[in-house]
């Protein structure tokens, strides 16, 4: 079978001692939680840390805090915990299902909400060994200096692939970041970058410490639709989360996030103009469905025909908004 | 039946090599032994006769057979005590891995294992010129090295093996192994390997890409055309899959110091690699032993010796060390032997009444880079679609190209779900045209029992009106065929299979399956046999076997299995012969047994032996088994006491059967096993998604040793016939600007994507039991044939939900939508749909017209 290659396996006892070994040494260290896709990204060779940092023992960063003021998630707890926990099912029902939605039972006991929200970019020439990746030529993202998906790109396109972070920006979540020195928060929305290298903010050295979704957020008509070949195991071909502010005035306020088509989330832009004071039904989803169309455009970086994937962008959409509202 | 005409070219590629090679494709009567001598007809081993026939139980009824018992070896499975190839390690074991070829095809110019020799830790590196020795599971189309020694043909080709002391060792030894390639224009579909005969994928080639071309001609194909009332044609596409086992392939070589190599390895041929171990590593086959040890599946895809198993030997006879290789999963796609892509053009004719006409088939096989059983597949494309259906005349024409990718070979089903889906969709079109039920269709031709196929193979049990029957009833197929409403539908589809070939891969006399029989006094049996069990169950079906002779519990049986060093010779498992075969050869060891047990009791007890019952564990007469009683321990005793120690042989030799022209041998068996299946789907028009929610399989296995094994076969079968309809593309990305053909889509099981349990429809088995006379206690086959008609069913129930054919594989969303959108189907739909009030016309009709075959026309029957 495929070996791991050879790396130091550090386990720290508490979030000081993680990062300040990252304080030092983050170039040279890959942080691993459920290990459920660092492990075979290992086995391909796309990362050859000197230090795996292990980040099982931190019980500090495993926890779910429900306040008037927010929800806050540590980013250890597993994404089964996510789907099953009670509140979370209550309040934000398209973050469980997202959570749901990811691969399988088992690889969602050990996955966890830091990991897939962190989740390296997916790519039908990047996420494969390293015997094909030679065969391949190697390409910009490891190893290589060009680009397979387009070739006169000079900026990776990889697949941000996460289940968790469209429905996140959907919800207006935001992150704290810790580094040695101290922390910060970043809205989710601008947390992802379109850079398929390495496609959000974090810089070395620091750690997603919690993941907080403001009260506001809650009673938000949200929905999650997930494009995937088969009913379990596939990462989405295509995802989009949806989340409506509706009083009796119709709608007024809205997010729809379309993804796993580029480096990062696609927010759909004007927004606001369409959905005002409108009400959630069909002509909405289609004024939205239309609009999401317009703006994406799916390349072949994950091994799905893209045509279909685009062609499916307003399906997907139109079914997002259709749940949210209830609509049977 | 006409006599066929063979418009066959004088053969080229299939030309033995060797002087006193056989013939390739003998005829029924042209048998030769080694050496080249006919043998002649009344010195061939007879099977033995007895009374009351092999189908029927040794005493009133049966004990054992047909009982629902578990598989002998699943609680050592699931408790995880089973040993696999990879649970193996000796003593100072090594553990190697294959350098491979990043070019689809190119000349290897040099190879430089400087650096990795250096590294401490690596013992040893060979390369092509280490095993130059060609072999191949045909004898005359062996074209393949260990290593490729002067060129590469596929992305992933073997080129150069490195042993190490550990996995990890060996994987970094591999990056100081220096390849320098002369990049050469590569062959990646049928179409550029026909025009362009200069790029010579395989030199061993008779001409340019040619792998293998059959045409065959039974009756008067062009007239019976001209003579329907509808013709039919279609284009079909049926892309290619791979087996996909849980296990990947992994050996243990173990050259010791007197010269004597065991090689432990996750085959389904163990006889088979014996021999071309001995071919290639040039050691007499007397000093090799070949062990399987239990294997994590199959499907076809260990069915003939792999790079892995030589070099294993090779480095351990180099180093003087046990040595491992584990294939990486990437690594079994590359090793592949998979289903070929074949494309296929049908034109089928059809008479208002539904009689079928005149067949033509034209296919092209895309079979990769090297032989594998191309030739039988070649074959198998056009011989095997024969039955279920009487067809008045029938002509294909198949070719089989090689190309620069992994080499396709046997997967479940070989050679024949391919044409049998093009055509089950061709009956279905017909069906659609004369507007008639594609059950009654199939049920007015089904050829029937005891009769002989257009192209002359002997049909004996046949219970494929049956199939139809259960499906269409357990289905409710009469209240949903056309009447579902849009996006949902039934499909049905029917076909037929092999049980086992009758003959053995290389041309020989000797039984195709031997067993040896122990019996011990403590009330213990032991089963010796070659046989392959690779999860189908064989080796239960010998124990269930002796236990229903010799009145013994299954856990009173060991058996003995596919180790060289012990066991009579089995070919090993492939082409469903398993049950079938080494089933007959067992029966006859243990009914021998049986008989001096039976024969010393009956003298003891001074009855007749037909009177002596034995069953769970008793021996007794059926005269007064009160007192005339005893255990089955004691009866061995007292047997042993009058025979001397107990044992027995039994073997199988099929009879000689098939058509009599050159290939008329290839799909000929002893016995076929018939399918119906009848699936039923859900579809979303707006994404394309198909759900299958339903496959009924009523399949005829003659009799169903193990039902519960049956099922499991049936089910597995029809599983993975759903997941090439639906899922799965061994395909390759083609060409870019940066990189160069032949690489793999995605060699892993992320992206190969084989079906979960959660898409999985409800599978119904619905077993139907023809007892054939032939088979042991009646059986045939079951791990193959039920895969067959899963494809076409499903296409068919998408045509009666959506109003498309889909002709390509795989029937995913894309191109479902894509074909939703090329034309108007609803209209289709609803065309089709009306056609569903027309009545059966009048005459032949009703459930059981097709069995006797009786009463029509005739054409094409014997």
């Amino acid at each position: 079978m495929l070996t791991l290659p050879a790396f130091e396996w550090l386990r720290p006892a508490n979030l000081d001692d993680a990062l300040a070994h990252l304080a030092n040494h983050a170039a040279e260290s890959l942080v691993v939680a459920g290990g459920t896709d660092a492990v075979p990204n290992l086995k391909h060779r796309l990362h050859e840390p000197r230090w795996i940092v292990h980040l099982g023992r931190l019980d500090e960063l495993r926890f779910v805090r429900e306040s008037e003021g927010a929800l806050s998630i540590g980013p250890l707890v597993t994404l089964s915990a996510i789907a099953r926990h009670e509140g979370i099912r209550r309040d934000f029902p398209s973050l469980a299902r997202a959570a749901s939605l990811v691969a399988s039972p088992q690889i969602r006991n050990m996955g966890t909400l830091g990991g897939n929200l962190c989740l390296d970019t997916r790519c039908t020439y990047y996420n494969q060994t390293y015997f094909w990746r030679d065969a391949l030529g190697f390409c910009l993202k490891k190893d290589g200096v060009r680009c397979h998906v387009v070739p006169q790109g000079r900026r990776c396109v990889a697949a941000h692939s996460s289940d968790v972070s469209p429905v996140l920006i959907s919800l207006d979540a935001s992150v704290d970041i810790s580094n040695a020195r101290g922390s910060r928060t970043v809205p989710v929305d601008e947390f992802f970058v379109g850079d398929g290298v390495h496609n959000n903010v974090l810089v070395p050295g620091e750690l997603v410490t919690r993941v907080t979704i403001p009260a506001a957020s809650r009673g938000l008509r949200a929905a999650y639709q997930k494009l995937r070949p088969r009913a379990a195991i596939d990462f989405p071909m295509l995802s989009v989360a949806f989340a409506a502010r509706v009083s009796d005035g119709g709608c007024e306020h809205a997010r729809l996030v379309v993804s796993a088509l580029g480096a990062k989330p696609r927010r759909i832009g004007g927004l606001d103009a369409l959905v005002k004071g409108r009400p959630l039904d069909d002509a909405l989803g289609e004024a939205l469905a239309e609009a999401a169309y317009r703006q994406c455009r799916p390349l072949t970086n994950v091994a799905y025909d893209d045509a279909y994937r685009h062609e499916m962008v307003p399906v997907f959409v139109r079914r997002a908004v259709r749940e949210a509202g209830g609509i049977a | 039946m006409k006599a066929p005409r063979n418009n066959e070219p004088p053969p080229k590629g299939d030309a033995p090599r060797k002087r006193d090679a056989p013939q390739a494709e003998s005829t029924a009567t042209g048998m030769k032994v080694p050496g080249g001598r006919d043998m002649p007809r009344e010195d061939r081993l007879k099977p033995p006769q007895w009374p009351g026939g092999r189908a029927q139980p040794p005493g009133a009824s049966f004990h054992v057979i047909g009982r629902r018992n578990r598989k002998i070896e699943g609680l050592a499975k699931v408790t995880g005590r089973a040993i696999y190839a990879d649970d193996i390690a000796l003593p100072r074991m090594l553990h190697a891995k294959l350098k491979r070829s990043i070019h689809a095809h190119a000349r290897i110019v040099r190879i430089d294992a400087r650096e990795a020799l250096a590294m401490p830790g690596v013992h040893a590196v060979i390369t092509g010129r280490d095993l130059p020795e060609y072999f191949g599971i045909i004898p005359w189309t062996q074209d393949e090295q260990a290593l490729c020694e002067t060129k590469a043909r596929y992305v992933g080709d073997a080129i150069a093996a490195v042993a190490a002391d550990s996995e990890w060792l060996a994987e970094e030894a591999l990056k100081r192994i220096h390849v320098e390639y002369e990049p050469l224009p590569a062959i990646t579909c049928i179409d550029e390997a026909l025009e362009h005969p200069e790029w010579r994928v395989n030199e061993k080639s008779s001409e340019g890409n040619l792998s293998k071309h059959v045409h065959l001609e039974f009756g008067d194909v062009d007239g019976e055309l001209a003579g329907s009332d509808a013709v039919v044609g279609g284009d079909y596409w049926y892309e290619g899959s791979t087996h996909a086992p849980i296990e990947p392939h992994c050996c243990v070589a173990d050259f010791d110091a007197t010269g004597f190599l065991t090689l432990y390895s996750s085959t389904q041929v163990a006889h088979y690699l014996h021999r071309d171990l001995a071919k290639v590593l040039g050691v007499k086959a007397q000093r090799i032993r070949v062990i399987q040890p239990v294997v994590g599946g199959a499907f076809g895809g260990k069915s003939e010796p792999f790079s892995l198993e030589f070099c294993a030997a090779k480095l351990s006879m180099q180093t003087g060390r046990p040595v491992k290789i584990l294939y990486t999963r990437e690594e079994v796609f590359y090793a592949h032997r998979g289903r070929h892509p074949m494309r296929l053009c049908y034109r089928t004719g059809i008479r208002r009444d539904g009689t079928l006409t005149g067949v033509d088939a034209r296919i092209a096989i895309d079979g990769g880079a090297y032989s594998s059983f191309g030739l039988v597949t070649t074959y198998y494309s056009g011989q095997l679609l024969t039955a279920p259906y009487r067809m008045s005349a029938y002509r294909f024409d198949s070719t089989r190209v090689f190309t620069n990718k992994p080499c396709c070979g046997p997967k479940r089903g070989h050679g024949s779900v391919q044409p049998r889906f093009a055509f089950e969709c061709q009956i279905d079109k017909l069906a659609e045209v004369i507007g008639m039920d594609p059950i009654e269709v199939r049920r007015r031709n089904s050829i029937g029992e005891h009769t002989r196929t257009v192209n002359g193979m002997r049909i004996t049990s046949n219970g494929f009106a049956e199939c139809l029957d259960e499906v269409e009833r357990a289905s409710d197929w009469k209240r949903k065929f056309r009447r579902l409403p849009y996006g949902r539908g039934v499909g049905v589809a029917g076909s037929m299979y092999i049980s086992g070939t009758n003959y053995c891969i290389y041309p020989n006399e000797m039984p195709q399956s031997g067993v040896q029989l122990k019996l011990d006094r403590s009330g213990r049996a032991t089963v010796f046999c070659g046989a392959s069990d690779i999860g189908q169950g064989v080796d239960s079906v010998l124990a269930m076997i002796v236990a229903e002779e010799l009145g013994l519990d299954l856990g009173d049986i060991r058996v003995v299995a596919a180790d060289t060093d012990l066991t009579p010779v089995d070919l090993g498992s492939y082409s469903s012969r398993e049950t079938f075969m080494v089933g007959n050869a067992c029966l006859d060891a243990a009914r021998k047994l049986r008989e001096q047990v039976a024969g010393t009791l009956a003298a003891r007890w001074g009855c007749a032996a037909s009177e002596i019952t034995l069953a769970g564990g008793v021996a007794c007469s059926v005269r007064d088994p009160e007192r005339e009683c005893m255990s089955v321990r004691e009866a061995f005793q007292a047997t042993e006491a009058r025979h001397g120690t107990l044992g027995s042989v039994g073997w199988y030799q099929s009879p000689k059967l098939g058509g009599d022209y050159r290939g008329g041998t290839i799909g000929a068996s002893p016995a076929y096993s018939f399918t119906a299946h009848v699936a039923e789907v859900e579809c979303d028009p707006e994404t394309g998604f198909v759900r299958v929610s339903n496959i009924w399989v009523a399949h005829d296995c003659g009799r169903a040793l193990s039902p519960v094994a049956v099922e499991g076969q049936m089910e597995g079968s029809a599983y993975m016939g759903f997941a090439e309809a639906m899922f799965e593309q061994h395909v390759f990305k083609p060409a870019a600007v940066h990189h160069g053909p032949g690489l793999h889509d995605g060699p892993s099981l992320l992206d190969y994507r084989i079906p979960t349990s959660l898409d999985t429809p409800d599978l119904v088995s619905l077993i139907v039991e023809s007892v054939d006379p032939e088979g042991p206690y009646g059986a045939k086959e079951a791990g193959e044939g039920p895969l067959h008609p899963s494809v076409p069913a499903i296409a068919n129930a998408i045509h009666d939900a959506l109003g498309i054919r889909c002709d390509r594989l795989p029937f995913h969303p894309p191109r479902v939508l894509s074909l939703l959108r090329a034309g108007d189907a609803r209209a289709a739909w609803e065309k089709a749909r009306g056609r569903v009030a027309t009545a059966p016309v009048a005459g032949v009709g009703g459930s059981g017209a097709g069995r006797s075959g009786a009463g029509r026309s005739g054409a094409g029957a014997c």
